[in-house]
């Protein structure tokens, strides 16, 4: 069972950690984009409550990349520099030239895999699940970042087919995908001292890479979860208040009957 | 309803104008202002309100999501992402719609469950029943075909397995699975057609709730004591005191089904459907939504196709024959000790059901499921009819008020005293 992690965006007053989204971006450019699609726009980038890059950054990102366009007037597609509005591209002109370089099958889609994913917790566990305070809704991530950390050699009475690799997490344990990330193979950004401010290894690259997937899968977590408290509590005063109009209504008739003495309980105990 | 209509006095020039060319305030004040109401409901008589919200509040969202939806079977699953994306508060409207779907039938199981241990199905609220049981089948086939349109993995091999359950029908079964599919697989036709059928169905709901309240309307609400209305004492009027409660509890359940919506949206759903639909690939496993589990538990317990089709149609069917299958005069099972355990028990099984209803179809699972339906239908067809035969109830109130006021002195009623007329008093 994958290993669960703590997230800045788990919880009731959780919000993703721009940093973190901002090296996870990078992991995903530099590691990921080689063979999997992410189907969002360059502006998006920019967005709060996501990496926050500026719109400098987002057009000097997007400029990068050649963007076929078209057709023009005489009937040609042409190729442009890309702008902010565009999706990010991807690697494959299409599903089966992505199919025919990966073994026979496209790569899948990484927008949405951090929902897309998930694990059985089991009872009790799904219950406690959503309970207030208590809740875990970060199955997705924590199964990415333990399937990144869960290359192992085959045990030896385990037989791994060829283009396959051992992972403990996947289903079956035979991926298609080789280990893709390796300690120090992303450059993080410096502190002052000249080192990076958070460790250069598969751990902290998996945890970065799981959290901006979570971002592309739930762009609208921040905006959700504040937007939930506010809710929360209009309706705890709505109710409290309600509560006693309804007291001072009923006041009239003694009451109401289930709270009087010798009478019929709440529920249906009798 | 026409009995209550003479309460209602129009006082402006333009009211009594109205009203004699169409008395439609007179029916809204007869049905929601003067309507008698027993004193002594509880909170578990609050749920036909909230139903009432939830019912308007996914047609709302879903109409708003309509409008940015695109019902085709290449463009489906991306539109939804959209609307999650690129639609203001489309996030939110989605997960309303989603979530809400499952707040209406926790409701309605509440609703249902409490029908069943106050015996509110009993003479003479049998049609009131049977009405819900319809609108029960109804929000069933809507919810159904609403978790088809996001086009996910779990949505059309959902569709694949449960439109395929047609084809058990002897002589007609694949004639109605290719109008079904609109074609020889789930695909593009089907997916039109559900969409199509997901917005229709709502406004029949809607339709059979009228149907509902006004027959509820004609009988009188069941109580906790279910000893019906006898005195003026025993009543108070729907509004203000009905009213206010229900407005209060209808809060309390917004802020239960907002927990969902803000916090633990996708908790219900499974992370299969963020998955586009394929034909070539089926998903390990093949789960309906929770509200159909107990249902899906019962059908997969049959090893013969045919025979759990008919089991989990017949499951349903329990509940449309309860009023007569039910032997017993009294309603409340308050007053009745053995079948109250009977009761419990019966819940029990039926949250085991849901439960087995999710694990897949080996080993002891399927042994539990077995036994499981089996009391299942041990529950409506021997319990049910035999208990009433033999059980010794306890003494019922002679009225409401007397349990309102917590009155010792009057003694209770024999059983046999407890046929009432067929009309509230």
């Amino acid at each position: 069972m994958p290993s669960r992690e703590t997230w800045s965006f788990a919880g009731v007053f959780g919000t993703f950690d721009t940093a973190q989204l901002q090296r996870g971006f990078k992991v995903y450019r530099e590691v990921c984009s080689a063979c999997h699609q992410m189907r969002i726009p360059f502006r998006t980038l920019t967005q709060n409550g996501g990496p926050q890059f500026s719109n400098a950054q987002v057009t000097a990102l997007a400029a990068e990349y050649k963007i076929q366009d078209g057709p023009n007037d005489s009937g040609d597609m042409f190729e442009r520099p890309g702008r902010a509005a565009d999706y990010i591209p991807w690697t494959f002109a299409n599903e089966n030239q992505a199919a025919a370089a990966n073994g026979g099958k496209a790569p899948p889609q990484l927008t949405i895999m951090a929902k897309a994913r998930g694990y059985e917790r089991g009872f009790p566990w799904f219950i406690v699940d959503v309970i207030p305070f208590l809740q875990y809704q970060e199955h997705g991530v924590d199964y990415i970042h333990s399937l990144l950390n869960g290359y192992e050699t085959a045990p030896s009475d385990f037989k791994v087919p060829q283009g396959g690799y051992y992972n403990k997490y996947f289903p079956g344990h035979v991926i298609a995908m080789p280990k893709p990330l390796s300690d120090g193979q992303v450059d993080y950004p410096k502190g002052a001292d000249g080192k990076p401010v958070v460790p250069e290894t598969v751990d902290q690259y998996s945890r970065d890479i799981a959290a901006f997937l979570m971002w592309s899968a739930e762009p609208a977590l921040d905006q959700r979860k504040r937007m939930g408290f506010m809710v929360m509590i209009f309706l705890g005063v709505f109710a409290y208040l309600m509560y006693y109009v309804k007291k001072k209504v009923w006041a009239p008739l003694g009451g109401e009957a289930e709270g009087l003495p010798g009478t019929a309980p709440l529920g249906p105990t009798g | 309803m026409s009995q209550h209509a003479t309460t209602y006095v129009p006082k402006s020039a333009f009211a009594k104008w109205f009203e004699s060319r169409l008395p439609i305030a007179g029916l809204v004040h007869s049905s929601f202002v003067a309507f008698p109401v027993p004193r002594n409901l509880t909170y578990f008589w609050t749920f036909g309100a909230i139903l009432i919200f939830m019912l308007g509040e996914q047609i709302v969202s879903g109409v708003w999501l309509a409008m940015h939806y695109i019902p085709q079977a290449t463009m489906a699953f991306d539109s939804v992402e959209s609307i999650m994306r690129d639609v203001n508060y489309g996030w939110l409207l989605r997960y309303l719609h989603a979530n809400g779907a499952s707040m209406f039938f926790i409701a309605v199981y509440i609703h249902i469950f409490r029908g069943l241990y106050y015996g509110s199905y009993k003479a003479p609220r049998e049609i009131l029943w049977l009405l819900g049981v319809i609108i029960f089948l109804l929000m069933m086939a809507t919810a159904f075909m609403g978790y088809v349109l996001p086009w996910g993995q779990m949505s059309f091999w959902g569709a694949t397995v449960i439109t395929n359950l047609f084809s058990a029908i002897p002589l007609v079964g694949d004639t109605v699975v290719s109008l079904l599919w609109g074609g020889y697989s789930v695909g593009n036709p089907t997916l039109n057609r559900f969409f199509a059928l997901h917005y229709l169905l709502p406004f029949m709901i809607a339709g059979v709730v009228v149907l509902h309240v006004w027959a509820l309307h004609v009988v009188g609400q069941n109580n906790p004591t279910g000893v019906p209305i006898k005195s003026a004492q025993d009543s108070m009027p729907f509004t203000p005191y009905a009213t206010i409660k229900d407005v209060f509890a209808t809060i309390v359940f917004v802020m239960f089904f907002a927990w969902w919506v803000f916090f633990v949206p996708n908790y219900l759903g499974h992370a299969d459907n963020y998955v586009p639909a394929n034909p070539a690939v089926t998903p390990a496993h093949i789960v309906p939504e929770w509200y159909f589990l107990p249902f899906y538990a019962i059908l997969r317990a049959i090893p013969d196709k045919l025979g759990g089709v008919v089991a989990m149609v017949g499951a349903i069917v329990m509940l449309a024959l309860v009023p007569w299958l039910d032997t017993s005069r009294i309603r409340s099972s308050n007053y009745r000790p053995m079948y109250r355990q009977f009761f419990w028990v019966f819940c029990i099984v039926c949250v085991l059901l849901g439960w087995l209803g999710a694990k897949p179809p080996e080993g002891g699972y399927v042994i539990a499921s077995r036994v499981c339906t089996a009391w299942y239908f041990i529950h409506f067809l021997v319990i049910l009819p035999v208990i009433g035969l033999f059980e010794t109830p306890k003494p019922l109130p002679s009225s409401i008020i007397e349990t309102v006021l917590g009155r010792k002195g009057g003694s209770g009623i024999p059983i046999g005293a407890t046929a009432e007329p067929s009309t509230k008093g």
